[in-house]
């Protein structure tokens, strides 16, 4: 336990608050290139998700797509973009590939959140003489929502591990420390690094908890009820459309 | 790509490597998960604690859990056991909600007919509840081993030898054709063995097609 006493002391040191460097800025690197990334995937996936959710056309698609995705290696794919784009556009290339790990989740959330609507409230609201668009904003949006921030919450933690990695090719946040440590063999370092990052994924993942508790509109007892019990529901069971 | 043909040899020694350490995380996780999904299926007031806790594991970064691991159980950091179990954990993060749902997946009326025949608990489970969730549990496995085998690269990082040695070495000696290499062995591995796993499932369970289509018709039927 020693080590988690060394690890303690690189972090409160007065150290980290000079160098190049400060774990401050660090954390505010590493926090920027997240929100960054995850906002422009967000940018683009929401709307494409909506699209397949509202017209359920292009599904499959998307589904092969964010099952491909999970086989993607997020370091070699870091690590190439770079490489192809020149130390230069190092930053870019990096952010590019965050977005493209980023962007399947987003995808999921934001066209299961659309599918996992009871049609007959679809039905309800066209029957009403609601028009696509009022269907899609004032229906599908806020019922689908649940679901896009878990997209959204995947997403994030996805790009929080990856930033953390991407520090291999000089992109600095924490990973710098981790990897600066591991190659001067400095463990205190590394571990009160990996402490950080770890607690980091913690509370942003506990903020998306509390953004989905009081953001999503309540909704009737057994609708939720049924997407608790009922397994994320096989490809092949769903049948919207 | 003559980087590629001059090099197969490494990159098959190098893909051997990776799908050992990935195969061995992969059945560890699955083996761990089974009896954490059923307790938290058997008891529903633990469900909800046992299930988030377990989740919160995954979102600890790799690159963080390979060295908080080493720190905590006391084994080398530099080391093929530290991937393995890191690798394992997150597994079991993914797999025992799959276990879970899936025996929630299991007809209560098929459960009640057991016992009412006279399965006894250990029984039922292993020739009813088990292969009924099946279907389940095999769409969370294909989803472990796929991200598994994505995830050993980051072991490349703490110096173990495994398919992401091509981005690391590639990254330093400059060689674009490495590192593309790297990528899409790791991505044609995790595709493949997500194949092989669709394929048992199909040979072990003929019924996961059967009982996927009832399912659906009680879906329309509550929908209509």
């Amino acid at each position: 336990m020693n080590l988690f006493i060394d690890a303690f002391a690189w972090i409160f040191s007065p150290d980290r608050l000079e160098g190049s460097l400060t774990l401050p800025m660090a954390i505010a690197q590493h926090l920027a290139f997240t929100f960054g990334s995850v906002a422009i995937a967000a940018v683009i996936a929401i709307p494409i998700g909506w699209l397949i959710g509202h017209t359920g056309r292009g599904r499959e698609i998307a589904v092969f797509l964010s099952g491909a995705a999970r086989a993607l290696p997020a370091l070699g794919l870091v690590v190439l973009l770079v490489m192809l784009a020149g130390v230069t556009l190092k930053t870019e290339a990096a952010v590019t590939a965050f977005v493209v790990l980023a962007i399947p989740s987003i995808l999921a959330g934001a066209y299961s959140g659309i599918e996992a609507i009871d049609r007959t409230v679809i039905d309800a609201g066209r029957a009403m003489g609601m028009t696509e668009w009022q269907i899609l904003f004032r229906i599908e949006m806020p019922l689908g929502l649940s679901l896009l921030i878990g997209g959204l919450r995947s997403a994030t933690l996805q790009v929080v591990a990856t930033v953390t990695i991407a520090a291999y090719v000089g992109l600095g946040g924490l990973g710098f420390f981790l990897i600066q440590g591991l190659q001067t063999r400095n463990f205190a370092e590394v571990l009160g690094a990996a402490i950080i990052v770890a607690a980091l994924a913690l509370v942003l993942d506990g903020l998306f908890a509390l953004l989905a508790r009081y953001a999503v509109p309540r909704t009737t007892g057994p609708r939720v009820r049924r997407t608790r019990t009922e397994p994320a529901p096989l490809p092949v069971a769903q049948t919207s459309h | 790509m003559n980087w590629v043909l001059e090099n197969l040899d490494l990159i098959w020694a190098l893909t051997v490597d990776h799908l050992r350490q990935s195969a061995i995380a992969v059945v560890a996780g699955f083996v761990i998960a089974v009896p954490i999904g059923w307790l938290a299926f058997r008891y529903t007031t633990l469900r909800g604690t046992v299930l988030t806790i377990i989740g919160l594991l995954y979102t600890i970064p790799s690159l963080a859990m390979f060295i908080l691991l080493p720190a905590v159980f006391g084994f080398p950091a530099l080391s093929d056991i530290n991937l393995i179990v890191a690798l394992a954990i997150y597994a079991v993060a993914i797999m025992t909600r799959s276990v879970t749902d899936g025996l929630g997946s299991v007809d209560e009326v098929t459960r009640s007919a057991a016992v009412a025949v006279g399965f006894g608990a250990w029984r039922r489970f292993w020739t009813v509840d088990f292969p009924l969730a099946g279907p389940v549990i095999l769409a969370g496995l294909r989803v472990t081993a796929m991200s598994t085998i994505s995830l050993a690269t980051v072991g490349a990082l703490i110096g173990v030898q495994n398919l992401g040695y091509l981005f690391t070495n590639g990254a330093q000696r400059r060689i674009v054709a490495e590192v593309f290499a790297g990528v899409v062995a790791v991505v044609v591995i995790a595709v493949l063995v997500d194949l092989v796993l669709m394929l048992l499932g199909r040979a072990l369970m003929p019924w996961s097609r059967r009982a996927s289509a009832p399912r659906t018709t009680r879906m329309q039927a509550a929908h209509a």
